[in-house]
């Protein structure tokens, strides 16, 4: 009898083990096909840590469709997406070439994730497809990584530091301060680390705690003891996702007075923390208050159609979407090649900001204005969405947009 | 230099006696996994799940009832869902190859996570500590929120209140008989059925207490079973299966261990609960204070 005392403790471990195995094996959701549309294909996480923000990439992207289909189409044919859960790096990678291959789909829109981005682009590049980021933020993507097939519309980690810093600057938060940071455990906050560090070394202020945190940890107590004992001027998150979540939340929760900011931020994982919890001074691609006429209309028909303003991601999935488009308008053609020259050779786009966005071919980075926002008295909020208040965008209106991309380092090297 | 040795120790101890209020975080969530696991054989990886529930239902009933209205619903209502998903499911599994319900509890831990994604979405819900319950309490230079006391105090109340069923109750005496040998209890006239289902019932409604207790300070979305059920599993296989002392000696000893780490080595906070695992394995196959159980000989 021995062996099935073996096999039930070892069975309960393969049980621990296989917890951490738990994938979403999300249905594709195709609408069927017709005989004359231009097919998109959508690829994005919605399952594990970055899944909240995955759904809101596909309301916006969905949006996005709905209203280029209700006004005719494009070149009088529809949009049809092709929608699927990225998961993982593999996955992604796999997905995204059956999604050339077997759906035939025009380019491919989406990602959060830096590491699946980085996957998705090699297949678009190997196939000759274009792909737009529209969430993953490694420098690298935009660095050595890059190829003239992968277009980000979402910012790079140096533009989301530069945007935040900027006004930490001026609040005088930086010079002579001592900062104190907690690192997601991955890529991602390794690379935004790097860029944060350097700005806050240049413009004179030290970091006296640099901590990594585990991308599995919920429980940050020990961290927030140690921050109390450091007794820093400024603590900053370098998280990402739920991480943030929870570290706001224990952050109020152990009464904290340290100010907070941030350099990699999304307005849902503020949004999902509770009233009374949230504090600092983030930094944001585009937030559901930027007071331009295409930004308000974006954000009425959203909350129309899904009941909740949209969220800086669901920006991301709605411009590409339209972006491309116009595009293919323009072109009169679906041709991957003539899109993605057309994209390089500085064609400007509203993106719901004051000032049009192009996409540069140095690196195919969107050269765009950013924003920051401080978070609202919990008395002053009137309603659940209404967490923060601008406080402006970079760079200033008289500034060249390009001040904010990344540095042109020369890491980046098309093929001509 | 004196002096710096004795602030790093009084920071260390800091860390320590924090370490032990995060055990009672751990031991809220496993110590119904424990249970179950013990009488039934069934390995629950939807514990996580029904964690899940509890906190999304704290979120949809607290605006409503109240939190403390939700404290003592949200485990009842789990409790009774775990009466339904005994009688229908755990039951027919408990003489089957473990792989079985390892499999079901898989698929209803999935069931589970992604019924809540359709209904309430993938972004976390909003909720807050309740006004009354926050702030601090300074012991010297040490920080306590007041919250994470209460939390401390509610799992102190379970876990007597569960030690006092099982080893001062009639009801407890056949519970641990029926663990150590079922077949024996059966040919004394008693049925275990009632006694597995109210175990059932037990186990996820600590789950659900755990889920309520819990989503004031995490985020409250729907993989938030899947992340905490790993720790979970570690601290039952660390207390030793089947043992009610080892669960609680093992969530504290994690809790200790993991500040500790993280106060020397942050990027080891969280492998260092599956180091001491391994380590609990090599030198005690049965866990910490395991019991010989004779049907898993």
């Amino acid at each position: 009898m021995a062996h099935s005392h073996d096999l039930t403790r070892r069975t309960l471990l393969k049980g621990a083990a296989g917890t951490t195995a738990l994938v979403g094996l999300g249905m594709p959701a195709i609408v069927k096909a017709q005989s004359d549309v231009i097919r998109i294909g959508h690829l994005t996480p919605i399952t594990g840590f970055l899944g909240p923000l995955g759904e809101f990439a596909q309301m916006g992207v969905k949006l996005a469709a709905d209203e280029i289909n209700a006004a005719g189409g494009v070149m009088g044919r529809k949009i049809e997406l092709v929608i699927e859960d990225s998961v993982n790096p593999q996955t992604a990678s796999a997905k995204a070439e059956r999604l050339i291959e077997r759906d035939k789909v025009a380019m491919i829109i989406g990602e959060i994730s830096s590491a699946s981005a980085l996957a998705i682009g090699q297949v678009a590049n190997r196939t000759k497809t274009v792909f737009i980021n529209t969430g993953a933020n490694s420098d690298a993507l935009r660095g050595e990584s890059c190829n003239p097939f992968m277009f980000h519309i979402e910012a790079a980690n140096s533009m989301m530091v530069t945007a935040v810093g900027t006004y930490l600057k001026n609040e005088n938060m930086i010079k002579g301060k001592k900062w104190y940071s907690l690192t997601a455990d991955y890529a991602f906050g390794h690379d935004l680390f790097k860029v944060a560090k350097k700005f806050v070394s240049e413009n004179g202020g030290e970091f006296i705690g640099e901590e990594l945190v585990p991308t599995d940890a919920t429980d940050f107590s020990p961290y927030l003891l140690k921050i109390r004992q450091a007794q820093p001027d400024i603590v900053a998150s370098n998280l990402a996702g739920n991480q943030i979540t929870n570290f706001i939340k224990q952050y109020a929760e152990y009464g904290l007075q340290f100010p907070i900011t941030g350099f990699g931020f999304d307005t849902a994982v503020a949004w999902g923390a509770g009233k009374g919890n949230f504090s600092g001074i983030w930094p944001l691609i585009w937030h559901h208050m930027v007071d331009t006429p295409s930004s308000k209309r974006f954000v009425e028909s959203f909350s129309k159609a899904y009941g909740k303003p949209p969220e800086n991601q669901s920006w991301g999935d709605y411009n590409s979407l339209r972006i491309v488009a116009q595009s293919f308008e323009e072109l009169k053609s679906t041709d991957p090649q003539k899109l993605a020259e057309h994209l390089r050779k500085g064609a400007k786009f509203d993106i719901l900001k004051s000032r049009e966005g192009y996409f540069r071919p140095y690196d195919n980075q969107m050269v765009q204005e950013m924003y920051a926002v401080r978070a609202k008295d919990p008395d002053k909020m009137s309603n659940q969405w209404d967490i923060y208040e601008p406080l402006g965008s970079v760079p200033g209106p008289s500034e060249d947009l390009e001040v904010l991309a990344p540095p042109k380092d020369g890491t980046c090297k098309m093929p001509a | 230099m004196e002096k710096e040795y004795r602030l790093a120790f009084v920071f260390l101890l800091e860390q320590v006696l924090n370490g032990l209020l995060v055990g009672a975080y751990y031991l809220l969530i496993a110590l119904g996994l424990s249970l179950i696991f013990s009488l039934g054989g069934i390995v629950n990886l939807a514990h996580g799940a029904f964690y899940a529930i509890g906190a999304y239902l704290a979120v949809t009933l607290a605006p409503r009832i109240g939190f403390a209205g939700a404290f003592v619903a949200s485990p009842l209502l789990v409790a009774l869902l775990g009466v339904v998903i005994e009688r229908l499911l755990f039951r027919r599994f408990y003489r089957s190859d473990p792989i079985l319900s390892l499999l079901l509890t898989f698929g209803l831990a999935m069931i589970i996570e992604q019924s809540l994604r359709m209904i309430f979405g993938a972004a976390p819900l909003p909720f807050s500590i309740p006004t009354e319950f926050r702030g601090q309490i300074l012991l010297g230079n040490f920080i306590y929120p007041r919250y994470r006391l209460i939390i401390f105090g509610v799992a102190l109340a379970a876990v007597i209140a569960t030690w006092f069923l099982v080893y001062r109750t009639a009801f407890g005496r056949v519970v641990r008989a029926g663990v150590q040998n079922p077949d024996m209890v059966g040919a004394l006239g008693i049925s275990l059925q009632p006694y597995m289902t109210a175990i059932a019932a037990i186990g996820v409604g600590l789950a659900a207490l755990a889920g309520v207790l819990l989503a004031p300070i995490s985020g409250v979305h729907p993989a938030m079973g899947a992340e905490i059920l790993t720790a979970a599993f570690v601290v039952v296989v660390i207390g030793g299966l089947g043992s009610f002392w080892g669960v609680i000696a093992a969530a504290a000893l994690v809790g200790v261990v993991r500040g500790v780490t993280i106060y020397f080595f942050p990027p080891a906070g969280e492998a260092s609960m599956y180091m001491l695992m391994a380590l609990v394995l090599l030198l005690r196959p049965r866990g910490l204070l395991g019991e010989r159980i004779q049907k898993f000989e």
